[in-house]
């Protein structure tokens, strides 16, 4: 890779590059995403390495891991180029005959192909997939094409072309106006105006700025940032350069989750790149503006994600939030004007300065404008990774995008935001989905995880669920919200025990009044949204567990009772030795019975039952 | 203390307050924990109060300051996890290794974490040993995984 000294020499690459390579060349794509990566992709590649080694074919196929291809739930997957043929849940023995049937062959591997749960309609080409028909990609729409860890495959698509049109072509007020024109929004959480922001941070006019991009992603069931930073690590890069440029900051920082090794790594290899290149670092493609980007590692505290806490963390100091204004874009860090964003709206700016604000204006809805991310899990057929336009309806994502509910089960919500957003009914399926329609029922954007639930998961328990994280998260350093999640939690507690009383509801209520407006930081302040939407939409669950003692979708565990039925029991003894204290007794070949006074109601003997003999009510 | 290997360490950073978690961080991961000694000399070295160090130590997830055992588990917690019966799993290990989470077993093998989220919520439950994710973990498959590292 040559250092480019100007936007003609980049050209010129770019240009021979196009020319070198043949686009009818056969391109086998292993997904290395997220969901790919446990379920063995490596071996997947590694085995197609050496069939194809074998064959003699490594010089004419194109072998490349790369990012996620976004339907998770049948991983591993694989794309082969250019007849787009996708293959799911490929395992290392099934590489063979992909190679001899497709790749030599012409053919295809007929049992390896999607086919829809509902319709049974099989689909060969990724086009024909539903959960892809209904989706439009803007920031994903590189990941199952390139190899992440080649600049060459980046540059091949375009990449870094927008810093011709900024450098040369737009002064800093200019681009702006662009991304203000685009209506561009924070996709990290607050969905605050990307531009406006600029603008602040632009307009103190002080010599020293600094971007950060917040790849801190903690929410749990939030996962695009990951893909993103892993799959299109230079997407990134290049709009903190347009950032850099727009406000006038020499000095950028990549926050990113030490739990994301594979993504910390992309990104450093990312950053010597760009740097060889001549993309970052003095004089960049000769237009006088210098700079470059580090990478800071998280050390593991949810509250990170905060941006002030976040930069609290760079600074070497605990994650603790200070109260705003002064918002970073201002004072930031080291008492600098800093802009911080995170890792989705960094990825959608060059798409915005290549095509233009009016074309992103034009996706979306009126106050929302783009796509979004959604990390599409839980109880759904296809769990994944999807882009949609602002706007798509609940029901649209879940149900034709994500092929609905399994086994049967009936829909009862979906949590979106993280801890920090709320349980929507089915009584809103039909919502089109962005910033101030979720903010209107109760939840939040957030960074874009979407849980879907079904009948067998507890309202009261998965917001007892998030109360105990936030708690576990909170800094401690405001009095609402480490007082008020250790109050909350210790209600949760109360009522999953059967000592809940009707008078808790009111308390909770109260609680979260004072939490959300006396929090110094988003964690407190909307760590309300879990309680309130469950209060408001499942009043009925919380009233089971507090009238009857009961828990309906047999989940909370002190309300359960486990029994063995001794019709249905082979004696296989199985429970018996997972059960961790010793509660079931009986003879090999012979009906067990648990010891109610010792069990702790942990579930394991009705997992590991294979007859189904273990009852749970 | 080894000298050397610390040295090693701060010698890639500038000494200022605000290399401090960096520099802990690479401490943690070469290793295993937060050396008492080591500690004492980066606050000597870049001029930070032990007190700032050991908040930072306790604040943070990643940092221990008493050894961890050869394999780390981690079991993800995250709400997909959690919905998917992640719990069972923690139970599960930590009869089987004898061993509260947070906690290394006795015969050093084995260190047992929860974490927030892994990031692999369509594989759920989800757990890690070492730098190995293990998808869709049912607790049935937990021996067969414990035996890979049981030596």
């Amino acid at each position: 890779m040559p250092k480019f000294e100007s936007v003609d020499h980049l050209n010129e690459y770019r240009r021979q590059l196009r020319a070198r390579r043949d686009p009818s060349q056969p391109q086998v794509l292993v997904c290395a995403g997220p969901g790919c990566l446990p379920l063995g992709s490596e071996e997947v590649a590694a085995a197609f390495r050496a069939q194809l080694e074998e064959r003699g074919l490594g010089a004419q196929v194109a072998l490349k891991a790369s990012g996620c291809h976004g339907l998770c739930a049948r991983g591993v997957r694989v794309l082969l180029r250019p007849q787009e043929i996708a293959y799911q849940k490929v395992t290392p023995d099934d590489v063979p005959e992909i190679v001899e049937t497709t790749l030599v062959g012409g053919g295809v591997v007929e049992r390896l192909l999607h086919e829809e749960p509902e319709t049974h309609e099989i689909c060969r080409h990724k086009g024909d997939i539903p959960f892809y028909r209904s989706q439009q990609a803007i920031v994903l729409r590189k990941l199952d094409v390139i190899d992440p860890e080649s600049l060459d495959d980046y540059l091949a698509l375009g990449g870094y072309r927008s810093l011709r049109k900024i450098f040369f072509e737009m002064t800093p007020d200019e681009v702006i106006e662009a991304v203000e024109r685009s209506g561009l929004r924070g996709r990290g959480g607050g969905g605050f105006p990307t531009g406006r922001k600029w603008r602040i941070c632009r307009d103190t006019g002080d010599p020293v700025k600094f971007v950060i991009c917040n790849g801190d992603e903690g929410d749990p069931g939030a996962f695009m940032d990951r893909a993103v930073m892993e799959g299109d690590p230079h997407a990134v890069i290049e709009g903190m350069i347009i950032g850099a440029y727009a406000v006038g900051a020499r000095r950028g920082y990549i926050y990113v989750r030490h739990e994301y090794p594979l993504a910390v790594k992309r990104l450093q290899l990312a950053i010597q790149q760009a740097r060889e290149a001549g993309f970052l670092g003095r004089n960049i493609l000769r237009s006088g503006f210098d700079f470059d980007i580090q990478i800071s590692q998280g050390s593991g505290a949810f509250v990170c994600g905060e941006e002030t806490a976040l930069i609290a963390s760079i600074e070497g100091h605990i994650g603790e939030p200070m109260p705003r204004p002064p918002y970073p874009a201002v004072s930031g860090l080291f008492g600098q004007p800093t802009i911080i964003n995170n890792v989705e709206t960094w990825a959608n700016v060059p798409e915005i300065i290549n095509m233009g604000p009016e074309w992103f204006a034009a996706i979306g809805t009126e106050g929302s404008k783009g796509t979004k991310i959604f990390s599409l899990v839980g109880a759904v057929h296809h769990s994944g990774l999807v882009e949609v336009p602002m706007g798509t309806t609940l029901r649209q994502i879940v149900f034709d995008i994500g092929g609905g509910i399994p086994g049967g089960k009936a829909f009862k919500a979906v949590q979106t935001g993280g801890p920090s957003g709320g349980c929507i009914p089915a009584e809103f399926l039909d919502l089109p989905v962005d910033y101030d329609s979720l903010q209107q029922v109760g939840s939040i954007m957030g960074s874009g995880g979407l849980i879907v639930m079904d009948e067998t998961s507890c309202m009261v328990d998965v917001a007892r669920y998030f109360i105990g994280f936030l708690y576990e998260e909170s800094c401690g350093k405001c009095t609402p919200c480490r007082e008020g999640l250790k109050q909350l939690k210790k209600i949760y507690e109360d009522i999953t025990h059967g000592r809940g009383e009707e008078k808790h509801l009111t308390l909770m209520e109260d609680l979260c009044a004072v939490m959300a407006s006396a929090s110094i930081c988003g964690l407190g302040q909307s760590a309300v949204n879990p309680v309130l939407s469950t209060l408001k939409y499942f009043r009925h669950e919380y009233e089971a567990h507090i009238r009857d003692k009961k828990c309906p979708a047999l989940v909370c565990r002190p309300l359960l009772k486990y029994t063995i039925d001794p019709e249905t029991c082979t004696g296989c003894l199985a429970c018996v030795r997972e059960c961790p204290v010793g509660a079931i007794s009986g003879v090999k070949k012979e009906a067990q019975e648990i010891d109610q006074e010792l069990c702790i109601k942990c579930g394991l003997c009705f997992e590991v039952c294979q007859f189904d003999a273990v009852r749970r009510e | 203390m080894d000298a050397a290997r610390l040295e090693a360490i701060l010698s890639r950073y500038e000494g200022e307050p605000y290399d401090l978690i960096p520099v802990l961080q690479e401490i943690q991961d070469n290793y295993g924990y937060l050396p008492k000694d080591e500690v004492k000399e980066v606050a000597r070295r870049l001029n930070v109060p032990l007190t700032q160090i050991y908040s930072v130590a306790t604040f943070y997830k990643m940092f221990t300051l008493v050894p961890k055992g050869r394999h780390q588990i981690k079991v993800c917690l995250g709400t997909t996890c959690h919905l998917k019966g992640g719990l069972r799993l923690v139970d599960s290990l930590s009869s089987r290794l004898g061993v509260e989470v947070g906690y290394t077993s006795k015969d050093g093998q084995f260190s047992l974490e929860t974490v927030g989220c892994l990031g692999s919520c369509a594989q759920a439950p989800v757990m890690m040993v070492d730098d190995r994710y293990f998808a869709r973990v049912t607790v049935d498959k937990v021996p067969k995984i414990l035996k890979l590292y049981q030596s």
